[in-house]
């Protein structure tokens, strides 16, 4: 795992220095599998769009294909703006999770309201060696979710959240 | 003797059902079981009865009841033919005990209303239906339906019953799916009897269970009006934990009456909210336009009008039957809700488990000092909200407030909120002047609206998870949103507070 000083316009002075932990990224093995996704929907999208406008409008109607082009080269872009504002933080009684570059969110999840800790990896995700972790809490509306781990780091995680929120459990 | 089975009394213990999970549905396969199963059944039975069988005087009392209504004579025509042939005729009733005979009843009316909607949504096709009608097909069908209903009816009435061990609640359903509902009573949260208009006329009283960790309520329909109340007083007992034989003879717990909404109050109060007044006006305004320009036909005025008119029922004059003679009362078991002029509904609010608490106050409500209470309870579904007070003035809201969420100020909630700052008026124009957020020792308060106020209090210690978000524009004037989840599946939202405000806010004061 990486730990990286905080980039300016993202909030820093969220992190607790008192914990001891500072903030982490995802791992950058994310960046590569999202953006071979952007690109395996928007470039056959373009392919399709282009023939279809060939064969029943033509004249110059194909160049509208550029507008999935145009997406992709966005997208590739953003991706990256993307990964770079996802962190976490593990303090001393909840865990912190940062993202979104213009939508910033902050989700604040305390260790002992967590009911279920769930690790997540699908075939796309163990080619690339990532996991997803993700908690749950007595409110549904709680999706704090961890994209793009190592699966030790997941395992890490979820065995230390398991532990702490067992600790610190509070009923309902 | 395997013929005697439904006279098994009602406490002994199922081996075979008894070490399957202790809470839970279970989808049972149908299974017909023929004498010599059952014989067999009968005898784990006889071993397995022993270790209940010190609570067996308890419960006499209240198995009388149950073998009085019906189960007297259904038991000797279902035992009858079983003598004479050796094998049964009726499938093997479920033992415990039995539910009002009334109930078989209750879905009558369905397939009569299904035929009028049809009728009703398409007049000339069933007018062109009707020709075809022959007096020998109306006499086919009432010859066949009508016994196959009844006998559906019969049967599922039949295979229905409950039985209440030391542990927990069995509720046996399904004449083909069988399915055995094991309530624990330790994790029973509220038992509500309710009394819909007709079945007030029959006598009889339907029992609803909220169970921690089930989704949908579980209920009882329906029961002789006294066996429910004397069930649900007995549920709710061995729920608080007390013994068996304690559990049927304590009764009712004992309450207090703690508030009760006038019927002019709550008249008064429904005139006054705007919805009573606009919603029937639009109906009406509809229906009017729709039957001088549009309609073809009366029918289709009817078809199309009657749903609004529902609406604009539920809005005005059904809401004033719903919450006639409101009363809260306070019981060991929670806060008790009684209400309704026609359908009379009997509701417990646990303590303890109230999640978070909204304060509805509408524009020409406020001139009296009235307020509206609805509550947000652990286990309940979606974020559906239950009504505490329908109308009450406002010190009286609060001291009903503190006994549902003990050790809260509730008073002083209103006081702490302030209002967003003067810039939020850059992202919201006019309404950021209605909301106020602040905090108290044990609570997390919001406010939001203009005219009509809604003020959100959810306590520190119910709340699963805090976020802030912040978009574009609200960065700029360094604003951010707080939103809190509580633990029933609702949410909270300051909004359009400072930043460096609502970042201490997530992130500073946690437990």
């Amino acid at each position: 795992m990486t730990s990286r000083t905080p980039r300016a316009g993202i909030p820093d002075e969220a992190a607790d220095p008192a914990a001891g932990t500072g903030w982490r990224g995802l791992q950058p093995a994310l960046l590569p599998l999202r953006r071979l996704l952007l690109l395996a929907t928007l470039l056959p999208a373009a392919v399709a769009c282009a023939l279809a406008l060939a064969l029943t409008v033509g004249g110059l109607w194909p160049v509208c294909a550029v507008l999935p082009l145009a997406a992709a080269a966005w997208g590739w872009g953003a991706l990256g703006r993307n990964w770079r504002s996802w962190r976490y933080a593990e303090r001393a009684d909840d865990l912190l999770i940062a993202r979104g570059v213009l939508w910033q969110e902050l989700t604040v999840v305390p260790y002992g309201r967590m009911q279920l800790v769930e690790v997540t990896s699908g075939p796309l995700e163990r080619r690339y060696g990532l996991a997803t972790l993700q908690l749950h809490t007595a409110a549904a509306r709680t999706d704090a979710e961890i994209p793009g781990l190592s699966p030790a780091e997941a395992e890490r995680l979820r065995d230390r959240l398991t532990e702490l929120g067992e600790a610190r459990a509070a009923g309902l | 003797m395997p013929a005697d089975e439904p006279l098994t009394p009602p406490h002994g213990k199922h081996g075979k059902h008894g070490k399957q999970g202790k809470h839970g549905k279970h989808d049972e396969p149908a299974r017909t079981e023929d004498a010599a199963t059952r014989a067999q059944h009968a005898a784990t039975r006889a071993q397995d009865t022993t270790p209940s069988a010190q609570d067996a005087p308890a419960r006499k009392s209240d198995e009388a009841p149950a073998r009085h209504d019906g189960g007297g004579s259904a038991r000797e025509d279902g035992n009858t033919p079983a003598r004479k042939g050796g094998r049964r005729l009726l499938p093997a009733r479920p033992e415990g005990r039995r539910l009002h005979p009334v109930t078989p009843w209750r879905r009558a009316w369905a397939p009569l209303a299904a035929v009028l909607a049809a009728v009703a949504h398409d007049v000339g096709r069933a007018r062109e239906w009707a020709g075809h009608l022959t007096p020998g097909w109306v006499l086919l069908a009432l010859g066949v339906l009508l016994p196959v209903a009844a006998g559906y009816g019969f049967l599922s009435w039949w295979c229905t019953s409950y039985l209440l061990t030391d542990t927990e609640l069995r509720i046996r359903t399904g004449l083909f799916f069988r399915r055995t509902a094991h309530l624990r009573l330790d994790r029973v949260q509220a038992v509500d009897v309710s009394r819909p208009l007709l079945a007030r006329l029959a006598g009889v009283a339907k029992l609803k269970l909220d169970v921690v960790g089930t989704e949908s309520k579980d209920e009882l329909a329906f029961l002789g009006e006294r066996e429910a109340v004397a069930l649900r007083a007995e549920l709710l007992a061995r729920a608080a934990g007390m013994a068996p034989e304690e559990a049927s003879a304590a009764g009712e717990a004992p309450s207090r009456a703690l508030l009760r909404v006038a019927p002019r109050t709550l008249v008064t109060a429904t005139l006054l909210l705007s919805s009573a007044w606009i919603v029937p006006l639009v109906v009406a305004a509809a229906v009017t336009a729709f039957a001088v320009f549009g309609a073809q036909s009366l029918w289709a005025v009817g078809a199309g009008g009657v749903p609004l008119l529902g609406f604009a029922w539920s809005h005005g004059l059904g809401r004033v039957v719903r919450e006639w003679d409101w009363t809260v009362a306070e019981s060991p078991d929670g806060l008790r809700l009684d209400s309704g002029l026609l359908d009379r509904r009997h509701e417990t609010v646990p303590p303890g488990r109230v999640q978070a608490v909204r304060l509805v106050e509408p524009l020409l409500w406020r001139r009296h000092r009235w307020v509206r209470v609805e509550l947000r309870v652990a286990g309940t579904d979606d974020d559906e909200s239950g009504v505490l007070i329908p109308v009450a003035r406002r010190e009286e809201a609060a001291a009903v407030l503190a006994r549902v969420l003990p050790g809260v100020d509730v008073a002083a909630a209103p006081a702490a909120a302030r209002p967003a700052p003067r810039r939020a008026g850059r992202c919201v124009p006019v309404f950021r002047r209605g909301y106020r957020h602040g905090l108290t020792d044990t609570l997390f308060v919001t406010r939001t609206g203009l005219l009509g106020r809604r003020t959100t209090l959810v306590p520190h210690a119910k709340v699963q998870s805090v976020r802030f978000a912040q978009g574009p524009w609200e960065r700029r004037n360094r604003l951010a949103n707080v939103t809190v989840d509580d633990g029933a599946g609702g949410h909270a939202t300051a909004r359009l507070r400072d930043e460096d405000e609502a970042r201490a806010l997530v992130t500073g004061r946690r437990r």
